[in-house]
């Protein structure tokens, strides 16, 4: 049977053909729908875990315990999974255990570039990197048999445009996989010097026999055709190359860690020019020169951003494409903004208001450093609002604790707030820390977390008590507030950020797009009472137009939050009446 | 053959749909397909494009710029903004309803949604222009604009397979309960202009 599948929903067929009975993951995009997908298989296991190191932990008991089991992860993700991942790469496997991991090149929705290859050589892990949906589905499969053949856990690396692009995909039959027995084994899996000295050797010859085993493999294959240009590429760029370059040699590499070498000095002898088309580093390239290859790659091609078609064309056979003139001057800029009725918008009116250093984090919370709310100041990584925040008061004393507040989601703050938090209290800080708690998952797309109170399977779960969570810890000024009771919110934040010890609070209003937040329906202004005071347009609201003679609510796009009502001194803003009445 | 079909609107517009649509709708009729989505931070208000390549396996997943055969334009502004993917005998199909950027509703940047209309009609080989949403209140649900510009465009002969491949797979990718509403919608599309 064949059916048209994104990258990430073959990548969870693949792992359900291979028989894995265990998932974990943090949602991040471009990855969360793998592990969407694959909770819909009753057969597997499948859970968010609080963040990538757990999720990764959770893979490596499974497959320890004699399962398949994977684990699945944005490109930052990898960074929190990093300790588990070394050591795993030592410890090597029972059970099949396959790590994924989306770099998002062009940075779609993330804070930096990173490219994972450098991973997988770091932590001798090797790395496959399917280039289409069919590919992601059978090369997890191959990796499930790779991971026990080798006994090592193995990456399998997409990018925003394989994860997210959808393609036919062929189905095939589930393997019958029979969990490996489980016997205590010190040696393999208690990772003391004494064993990890031991285990570091294994790690060398098994990366010595994959070495080999790259060279043969059908993962990596040569499509021949004209000599004149040889192409080394791999994933989504051979099929930006194929489109750019049509009939010429490619070496198409499915194992990106480790490379085929003989493969590559065989391929390069046979072709005229030789390049490498990568996106990111030049993480093949330079260990293709480093084999005394001449090979030209980022001399032509960009490190920073997403590849195409026509930027190889342009940039490597020197093809000027003619392109209608653009309307850039004229055509608006649209950047995205907090949706109409988001509870966000209410405490960034307050932090705006108070002129607060804002110590920020990741989420869609991040958009509040945008216009017109512009009240964010930093955004690093998950968590590091609370933490930097303990800095900048270490930075610079008592009184700029006075003008700062950290705010991140409730599931960033479970993510790795939490320790920050701790850390404030036991290295007596006196930060206060807004936990937005709108009971989901956001910018994601609506995944449960453990404040939730729902797994991933939509089952009831224990949640997180996050006022017992942050009093636990030792804070013992926990507020819990409705950020679109504007004064009460502002009265709070100015009480907490005013006093000399750490301080929560917890801003508490459910994501506006969830099914069960019903509002009124729309709201408009009434003309007759407006004074164009534009107090309204604050809030930064999509739905509140300025058209210059008058101000007017889309009502198409308002969902009637009443937050605008607050802000207008005379109550010129009513419940809209009945479009056809 | 290939075809390749840019669709171009604002976040929440239903954009990822219509384009699992063709590509399936593509598939039913025997060809390849391929698309790439726009999914994450930018969905909400942002800019989303979604790129359908029909035809040819070893394409990528994006339109080259001046490649596009047809252009469906959730909202002028961003039907605008993608022109430049467009060919030279590039079609158009969009919706005139414009939905203001919150820069523009703070009027730092007004945004007057007719120079855009002009401009795809300059630049485009047929554009048909429709008040897309009209048409998806008449069938029930302004949620539904995405399956209406599907009908007006497979109406116009603009897409390489027919009404009935769409209507199937309405069947089979939309959830239960809103297949009515979007076949609605869909023969809406279909029966403007005739």
């Amino acid at each position: 049977m064949r059916k048209l599948m994104l990258g990430n929903e073959a990548v969870a067929r693949g792992a359900y053909e291979a028989g894995v009975t265990v998932a974990a993951a943090y949602p991040g995009t471009p990855s969360t729908e793998i592990t969407e997908n694959i909770a819909k298989y009753d057969e597997i296991y499948s859970e968010w875990s609080p963040n990538e190191k757990v999720s990764l932990e959770v893979a490596i008991g499974a497959s320890i315990a004699g399962a398949r089991a994977i684990c699945s992860m944005k490109h930052v993700g990898l960074n929190v999974a990093a300790d588990p991942l070394f050591t795993v790469s030592y410890t090597g496997v029972n059970g099949g255990l396959v790590i994924m991991v989306a770099d998002d090149p062009g940075m779609h929705s993330s804070q930096n570039e990173q490219d994972s290859r450098f991973y997988a050589r770091a932590s001798k892990v090797p790395m496959l990197e399917p280039a289409d949906s069919q590919e992601c589905k059978d090369y997890v499969k191959m990796a499930f048999e790779l991971s026990e053949k080798f006994d090592c856990p193995m990456f399998v690396r997409l990018s925003t445009r394989i994860a997210h692009s959808q393609s036919v995909v062929e189905l095939g039959d589930k393997v019958e996989y029979q969990l490996k027995e489980y016997k205590k084994n010190f040696d393999k899996y208690v990772m003391m010097p004494a064993m990890a000295r031991k285990r570091h050797v294994e790690v060398e010859k098994r990366m010595a026999a994959l070495r080999e085993f790259s060279n043969t493999t059908e993962l990596n294959r040569i499509e021949w055709g004209n000599k004149e240009i040889g192409i080394i590429t791999s994933g989504i760029a051979y099929q930006y190359a194929r489109e750019a370059f049509g009939d010429v040699s490619y070496l198409k590499l499915g194992m990106v860690h480790p490379l085929p070498e003989k493969l590559i000095a065989d391929f390069a002898k046979e072709v005229k020019a030789l390049y490498v088309v990568e996106e990111l580093e030049p993480f093949i390239e330079n260990q293709v020169k480093k084999l005394g290859i001449q090979v030209i790659g980022k001399d032509k091609l960009p490190v920073i951003g997403e590849l195409g078609a026509q930027l190889i064309s342009e940039k490597i056979l020197n093809k000027k494409i003619e392109v209608k003139s653009p309307i850039n001057d004229v055509v608006p800029v649209r950047p995205p903004v907090m949706c109409p009725g988001c509870p966000h918008r209410g405490m960034f009116h307050v932090l705006k208001k108070l002129k607060l250093v804002v110590s920020g984090d990741i989420g869609c919370y991040t958009l509040g450093a945008l216009p017109p709310t512009e009240a964010m100041d930093t955004c690093v990584c998950m968590g590091a609002s609370v933490s930097g925040a303990h800095g900048m008061e270490k930075a610079r004393g008592k009184d700029f604790a006075k003008k700062t507040v950290a705010i991140l989601g409730d599931s960033t703050f479970i993510h790795s707030g939490i320790t920050g938090l701790i850390d404030i209290v036991y290295n007596k800080g006196n930060s206060t820390v807004i936990i937005l708690d709108n009971s989901i998952t956001g910018m994601t797309g609506h995944q449960h977390n453990p404040t939730t109170g729902f797994t991933i399977k939509g089952e009831p779960a224990k949640q997180v008590d996050l006022v017992k969570l942050a009093q636990a810890v030792g804070v013992e000024r926990v507020a819990v507030v409705d950020p679109f009771d504007i004064k009460e919110f502002e009265k709070v934040v100015k009480q907490e950020i005013a006093a000399e010890e750490p301080s929560v609070i917890i801003s508490q209003r459910p994501c506006a797009l969830l099914k069960n937040v019903q509002f009124d329906g729309p709201l408009t202004i009434n003309n007759e009472k407006c004074k164009k005071c534009k107090l309204c347009l604050a809030i930064g609201c999509p739905a509140i137009v300025d058209k210059g003679d008058k101000i007017e609510i889309n009502e198409a796009l308002c969902v009637g939050c009443k937050l605008c009502t607050k802000l207008c001194n005379i109550n010129a803003i009513e419940k809209a009446g009945d479009l056809n009445g | 053959m290939n075809y390749d079909i840019l669709i171009a609107g604002v976040g929440g517009q239903g954009t990822v749909l219509a384009s699992r649509l063709l590509a399936a709708s593509a598939l039913k009729a025997g060809y390849f397909a391929r698309t790439s989505e726009t999914i994450g931070m930018a969905q909400r208000g942002g800019c989303v494009v979604s790129h359908v390549r029909i035809g040819e396996e070893k394409s990528s997943p994006i339109i080259p710029l001046g490649n596009a055969d047809l252009l469906i334009g959730f909202e002028p502004a961003e039907a605008a903004r993608s022109i430049g993917r467009l060919s030279k005998n590039g079609k158009c199909v969009v919706s005139t309803r414009a939905i203001m950027p919150v820069t523009a509703s703070l009027n730092t940047a007004p945004y007057d949604p007719a120079p855009m209309i002009e401009f795809i009609q300059r630049n485009a080989a047929n554009a048909i222009l429709v008040d897309g949403y009209a048409l998806a209140e008449e069938a029930g649900s302004v949620k539904a604009l995405n399956t209406v510009l599907l009908g007006v465009a497979v109406a116009a002969g603009f897409l390489p397979f027919g009404k009935e491949e769409i209507e199937s797979m309405i069947c089979e990718n939309v959830s239960p309960k809103y297949v009515e509403l979007n076949k609605k919608a869909f023969n809406i599309g279909v029966s403007y202009n005739k």
